[in-house]
């Protein structure tokens, strides 16, 4: 099938990615002439339409999210653009705002018309900084354009925490407070930042409702599969000879994304397959077997305890130690959990000592207490997810071909 | 007057007030949870986790202690899971942190069946104790970083924000500010921290000298309830007494006047109650 252009500009697409040409090349500025002759319900009855999904890894519906804010009680709401790409292996987001930063704010303005925001908020990774200015010059864009319509536009930057991405240790960035994760209940939809509700949508999610309003649902919904229409980025890495970022219909054989020519283009390195670390650190190994007989596709992949999650596709050929390569994400686990409760704060340490020691089958039994423990008893999706990579690879014996 | 709430816990049919945590709600039905960094006059911090419950429907646990009951929700305190975390928290716990002086941590440990050897043997918070001033002494070996002092020193009881939690993962410690010293940092030294320390982490300069002598001794130990003479505010306090020396100054936690909160004053200044007078 190849890769198709619709988040992505299309190739013919030329002008400025920050400029008004560009507004009107890409169809944005009627995507605004089209929600502003709507009432905002309407517009959410087009997202939920739609069948968009959070982009973000947790696949939530946009249009009820759209929806719980919309009928939150409360005078001051907000939105706000998650653009802290963080996750391992994900660096889909900053293509997608460095070549097209105009679909993403409009898709945020959308947002902030439809919930009845005023304020919103882009919170930017850190080290993302040309990615930073090519929002702000996106944003002045629309300022001198006469887009923004009263809504207040603020960047903020992240310092360079992985947790900063969670939704609510955002908020508490955003406010100025240490970034840790609040617990859920209440949801940001009904308490989010300063206790307003909020919503936060992933960049990606924020460019598919651009493009849907540049078009219409029907045309939208002419790639994907029917409970999970659309389009998704996938950012290939690692063993793979045309490493990058792609865009691909859901639904999608996960073997063409390997070997299509315009796609991955085979597996590098020795040219066979070892795994692939789908969804980040967070994520999961698949076998050669297991990528070969799957597609994009969250039911497709439930069935091996798999997620999309932001769409992250690690390579390892077989030469790979792949227990060096689950260290690696203990480590980062163990770096980047904010140490707020025991379960993660301990439990990535522990979990590093036991990995680093190759003990992952001769305490086996402790690593599977423990990674129960930490995925039922953290307060967020970092201590939650941190042991699934390691969980995956203990499963597959398969990925350890020298033990 | 608002409905009650009807929920049931592991079988047993529960009414409660809208409102009341789930935490209550289990130690209304006589299936209490056990709780470390819970504190009932502080806000949930919801950190250790130990007072998780199974939530029919919920995906994860959920934390009892700020989690409010909804009606027609089915709770289990002893599933397996709940014990499987329970356990886990009190062994992380124990391989880190010196649990000599505490004794809600070990409780959780003897409940849970917990092996304090399991996760051992890695890296520990084992680190010099830190006796910068005359009042509190810091011992961060024996912290949980339950958040309990960093609540009572902010907007829960005292509002002065001297403390907050620094660095993160296995890293993340109670800090006074770039590491300062007590003295050089926003502390007034009301030792609301060390009220509400459930380990001994946070303990009274006069108390750590008696342990570190072996001279203190609980079963000797009198309480003499008063009210603080420093000013109008009719403080309670309760002096602990140790061969006729005060060695402690204490405020019930359920007085309507303090909740268990003094001034420096009120806490630290009673030497001239036992000073001799010529």
């Amino acid at each position: 099938m190849g890769e198709i252009r619709r988040l992505l500009p299309p190739h013919e697409v030329r002008s400025d990615p920050q400029s008004a040409e560009r507004m009107r090349e890409r169809g944005f500025d009627q995507a605004l002439a089209t929600i502003w002759a709507m009432n905002p319900e309407t517009v959410i009855e087009w997202v939920t339409a739609s069948g968009i999904k959070g982009r973000g890894g947790a696949a939530f519906p946009t249009g009820i999210k759209w929806t719980s804010v919309r009928q939150a009680p409360g005078e001051i709401k907000y939105v706000v653009m998650n653009a802290d790409e963080s996750e391992l292996g994900t660096f889909k987001d900053r293509v997608l705002l460095e070549q097209d930063p105009l679909g993403a704010l409009t898709g945020l303005l959308i947002a902030a018309y439809a919930v009845g925001a005023r304020k919103a908020f882009c919170y930017i990774r850190g080290e993302y900084r040309e990615v930073e200015q090519a929002l702000a010059n996106a944003l002045e864009t629309l300022r001198q354009g006469d887009w923004l319509r009263g809504v207040d536009v603020e960047i903020r930057r992240g310092a360079g925490a992985y947790i900063a991405g969670e939704e609510t240790a955002l908020f508490n960035s955003i406010e100025g407070k240490r970034p840790e994760p609040r617990v859920k209940p209440p949801f940001p939809t009904v308490k989010g930042l300063w206790s307003s509700p909020t919503l936060i949508q992933n960049v990606e999610t924020l460019a598919n409702v651009a493009v849907l309003f540049a078009h219409d649902v029907s045309w939208f919904t002419q790639y994907g599969t029917p409970k999970t229409p659309g389009t998704k980025l996938v950012a290939l890495s690692g063993h793979i000879r045309r490493a990058g970022v792609y865009e691909v219909p859901f639904g999608v054989p996960l073997a063409d994304i390997v070997s299509d020519p315009d796609l991955g283009g085979q597996v590098a390195g020795s040219g066979r397959l070892g795994a692939v670390l789908l969804g980040g650190a967070a994520g999961t190994f698949l076998t050669p077997e297991e990528v070969m007989n799957h597609h994009l596709d969250y039911e497709s992949l439930q069935a091996l305890g798999a997620s999309i999650g932001s769409g992250a596709m690690m390579f390892f050929d077989d030469t790979v130690d792949l227990g060096w390569v689950v260290a690696r994400l203990a480590r980062f686990f163990a770096e980047e959990s904010c140490g707020q409760c025991v379960p993660c704060r301990i439990g990535t340490r522990r979990l590093l000592e036991i990995v680093e020691a190759k003990q992952w089958e001769s305490r086996v039994h402790d690593v599977r207490a423990l990674a129960q423990a930490m995925r039922d008893a953290s307060i967020c999706g970092l201590g939650q997810t941190a042991p699934l990579a390691l969980l995956s690879f203990i499963e597959r014996p398969q990925l350890r071909p020298h033990a | 007057m608002e409905k009650s709430i009807s929920l049931t816990i592991d079988g047993q049919v529960v009414t409660v007030a809208p409102g009341t945590t789930l935490r209550a709600a289990c130690e209304q039905a006589q299936h209490p949870v056990p709780t470390l960094c819970w504190h009932e006059n502080l806000t949930p911090a919801n950190a250790c986790r130990a007072c998780v419950v199974e939530l029919k429907g919920s995906r994860t646990l959920v934390a009892s202690c700020s989690r409010v009951a909804e009606d027609g929700m089915e709770v289990l305190t002893a599933s397996e899971r709940v014990q499987n975390a329970r356990q886990v928290v009190a062994e992380l716990l124990l391989s880190t942190s010196d649990a000599t002086l505490a004794p809600s941590l070990q409780e959780l440990a003897q409940i849970s069946g917990a092996d304090p050897n399991r996760f051992a043997g890695g890296a520990t918070w084992a680190q010099p104790v830190r006796d910068d001033n005359n009042l509190y002494v810091r011992d961060l070996s024996k912290c949980i970083l339950c958040y309990r002092c960093v609540e009572a020193c902010g907007d829960d009881a005292q509002n002065t924000f001297a403390i907050a939690v620094a660095g993160r993962g296995f890293d993340a410690h109670i800090d006074a500010g770039f590491g300062r010293e007590l003295p050089e940092s926003d502390c007034v030294f009301c030792g609301n921290c060390v009220a509400v320390c459930p380990t001994g982490a946070l303990i009274g300069k006069k108390e750590y000298e008696l342990r570190q002598e072996g001279q203190w001794d609980e079963s000797q130990i009198t309480t003499t309830e008063t009210v603080c003479s420093y000013c109008g505010v009719g403080c309670d306090l309760q002096l602990h007494v140790l061969d006729n020396q005060i060695v402690k100054v204490t405020s019930p936690a359920d007085h309507p006047v303090t909740h268990g909160m003094l001034c420096v004053k009120g806490r630290y200044g009673y030497a001239f109650a036992q000073s001799e007078d010529e």
